[in-house]
């Protein structure tokens, strides 16, 4: 069995450590989270986690029957097995003298990603998209020199009328 | 009958009295609501952040609390209270240290799945998070050892939280609960309302098994030519002996019982072959290893049966009956998963069940197996074996006593030699291995089971571990025999060392060790010491006929080993049988 990036949303009762449960699940259990990211959800005193995590079917299969163990997890929902838009923003700080300007502009225009912040020397670019197009960005502009990169991690959500909690 | 009618109802009026809706103190409302929960007996150490709980305590004696000498003790006695009874164990301990001293205790009972309310003190709400005195974040340190954890912040969710508490912690997969009491909740007053009902939105196991999979189950029974049952703890935890017993009768299917199982199936039945694993009997080893299908009925596949996973059950059909869907496939992959509790699960395979007739030649080859390869040691005409004196302990005691143990070789000849017929009879810590448990644990299962005989059998080293619970022992006149096989090494280290690492012995050396008679009577406990085969009943018979607890020091070889043994890395019919060869 091969290893393959799974995305996972599991719905947990918003309660203090409740964080702390799930990551520490991964952590001993030797399970890879690539990203997590939480929020609220559209249910008050629950939230949503999304957690990107790489491992074969087997690991994946645990993941799922250990997090329902946890008694603050009320649903475990692959969403990778279905179709899936998942969605991460980045704040890119870019080194760009006013003379480099319009060519970075050009790269952010084409992107559709936008300028949030410009200082005296450098760009604030955000940008959202998959990953693959997050990494792209970023590659594009690292020839101008990155100060700094902050991602929020995947954010995720099953297509169509389908939701992970019903 | 008058006397039980008169309980009954004064436990109704007792019960009126701890329900009413007074305004009373967080400390007021957790013992009232301990009591409303059915607890009868409490483990527990002071200290200053469970002072208002000691405080409401004061003059109390609607359950029994016991002052042990160490957190540990109380949480090791809780445990074996809850292991012998089946009822939740309660233990009590205050902030910083007296909590973190119950972490070993927490870790022994959640990789048995033990169910047990821990109830430790906090400081003040006020101080939490600024290294206050005593202060230790004790739900975060417990997190990976505990089913569920509860801070409490405020005095209202008390009544809520326990109730919970105890619910998540006896259901489904049973394991421990710690429930975190900041000083100033415990202080707190507020309106005393009793909650009985349960709503927990994310707990609700899988207690009824689906029905198409235990047909399927049967099917593959009727097919099967070398069938096999692997039965543990699930079985004993579940209520599910006699259950387990019909199955077998009505099936004619052989039956191995792991560690943690044994007592949860007749050790004189025929078709019992012994414990499997690392000193598993070689038929219950080689049984596997032959079997064309191994039915696993609450057991967890743990290293120490399965040993190398590359080529255990080669030619099995694996049917796996858990409680934890988390432990189907985890291990060892599942051909047929059944989620579900095993006593249910038995009965409904129970209606159905027919003879398996297709087995009768292999039946008769593991009845010869374990006629032709029973568990022999080489017994001395002039020295004390360890395995006579387990064999002496059992037929002095009939095979009915609980037996706790503690860890290392007299825990493996322990499940070797003391034949158990009985659930809740065999008390050990299987998972995390902890020494120190044996003795405390004793206490637990005495004070659950007032009318049984309980001996705690220990070897030199764990019984140092845990020995200063010896106090409780005498002063509340808990009638606990405690044997000690004094080898005068760690014997199991001592074993591998010379197995695997060649001879060479490092560190195992108990030289120093207290005289254990003079240390039994340094509390007021009863001692004897005995080196040959006479003394040793003479002192064993006296023990037991002492009405209060003895101690009983078993001199014993040094270079005695455990066998069957199998390495680490090999397959489970890859036994060094040892002296019995």
């Amino acid at each position: 069995m091969s290893a393959t990036k799974h995305t996972i949303a599991v719905i947990v009762n918003d309660q203090p450590g409740v964080l702390q449960r799930v990551s520490g699940l991964f952590g001993r259990r030797g399970f890879n989270i690539e990203s997590i990211t939480v929020g609220a959800s559209e249910e008050a005193g629950l939230s949503r986690m999304v957690i990107v995590t790489t491992g074969d079917d087997h690991m994946l299969e645990q993941i799922e029957k250990q997090l329902y163990k946890i008694i603050d997890v009320i649903k475990v929902v692959n969403l990778s097995s279905q179709a899936m838009v998942g969605r991460e923003l980045a704040l890119i700080k870019v080194k760009a003298e006013p003379s480099e300007r319009p060519e970075v502009l050009g790269v952010v225009e084409t992107f559709r990603a936008s300028i949030v912040d410009i200082g005296p020397t450098t760009l604030v670019v955000q940008v959202v998209g998959d990953s693959v197009k997050i990494e792209a960005m970023i590659e594009l502009l690292q020839p101008y020199g990155i100060r700094e990169i902050s991602r929020t991690g995947v954010t995720a959500m099953i297509r169509g009328s389908v939701t992970d909690s019903k | 009958m008058s006397t039980h009618h008169t309980t009954m109802r004064s436990k109704d009026e007792l019960r009126e009295k701890w329900m009413k809706p007074d305004i009373i103190t967080g400390s007021e409302i957790l013992l009232r609501s301990l009591l409303l929960e059915g607890v009868e007996c409490v483990f527990g150490y002071p200290g200053g952040a469970v002072l208002y709980i000691y405080d409401a305590m004061h003059g109390f004696d609607d359950f029994n609390h016991l002052l042990t000498r160490h957190e540990q003790g109380a949480i090791h006695a809780a445990d074996g209270y809850a292991r012998a009874s089946g009822k939740v164990g309660v233990c009590i301990a205050t902030s910083g240290p007296g909590a973190t001293n119950l972490v070993t205790g927490i870790a022994t009972a959640y990789m048995d799945s033990i169910p047990l309310v821990v109830i430790t003190g906090n400081v003040a709400t006020t101080l939490i998070g600024t290294d206050a005195f005593q202060e230790a974040d004790i739900t975060g340190i417990t997190m990976p050892i505990t089913k569920h954890s509860y801070l409490v912040r405020d005095v209202e969710d008390l009544p809520r939280v326990i109730h919970e508490a105890f619910h998540i912690a006896s259901t489904g997969r049973k394991g421990p609960v710690l429930i975190d009491i900041p000083k100033d909740v415990s202080a707190a007053k507020t309106l005393f309302k009793p909650v009985t009902e349960i709503d927990i939105r994310g707990y609700n196991p899988t207690v009824s098994p689906n029905k198409y999979q235990v047909d399927k189950m049967i099917k593959a029974i009727e097919q099967a030519e070398r069938p096999l049952i692997l039965a543990g703890a699930g079985v004993v935890h579940s209520g599910a002996h006699d259950e387990l017993l019909e199955f077998v009768n009505k099936s004619g299917i052989p039956v191995t019982t792991t560690l943690l199982g044994l007592g949860g199936f007749p050790s004189g039945h025929e078709l019992w072959l012994g414990m499997p694993g690392m000193h598993g009997t070689y038929t219950a080893n080689n049984a596997i290893q032959q079997a064309d299908l191994l039915i696993n009925v609450g057991a967890r596949f743990d290293d120490r049966v399965t040993m190398k996973l590359e080529g255990f059950a080669p030619y099995a059909k694996i049917v796996h009956i858990d409680i934890d869907p988390a432990e189907i496939g985890k291990n060892v992959p599942t051909d047929i998963p059944i989620v579900g509790d095993i006593l249910t699960t038995l009965k409904q395979a129970n209606t159905v069940i027919k003879h398996t007739d297709n087995a009768e030649e292999w039946r008769n080859l593991v009845k010869q197996m374990k006629m032709d390869k029973p568990l022999r040691y080489i017994d001395s005409s002039d020295e004390l074996k360890p395995q006579w004196v387990i064999e002496m302990i059992h037929d002095t005691t009939h095979g009915n006593a609980i037996v706790t143990t503690d860890v290392g070789q007299h825990q493996m000849w322990s499940a070797q030699y003391y034949r158990f017929n009985h659930p809740r009879s065999f008390i050990t810590s299987g998972g995390l291995g902890t020494m120190g448990f044996g003795f405390p644990s004793a206490i637990g299962a005495q004070m659950a089971n007032p009318d049984r005989t309980v001996v705690s059998i220990n070897g030199d080293g764990g019984m140092q571990m845990c020995a200063q619970e010896l106090a409780i022992c005498a002063i509340n006149n808990i009638p606990v025999k405690v044997a000690i096989i004094n080898n005068q090494v760690l014997g199991m280290v001592r074993q591998w060392q010379e197995i695997i690492y060649d001879n060479r012995y490092s560190h195992i050396d108990l030289a120093g060790s207290p005289d254990f008679v003079k240390l039994a009577e340094a509390y007021g406990v009863r001692g004897f010491r005995a080196t040959t085969k006479e003394e040793a009943l003479q002192a064993w018979e006296e023990a037991l006929n002492t009405p209060g607890p003895a101690v009983v020091e078993f001199v014993v070889r040094k270079h005695e080993n455990v066998y069957p043994m199998v390495t680490q890395g090999c397959t489970i019919d890859q036994m060094i049988m040892g002296d019995s060869e």
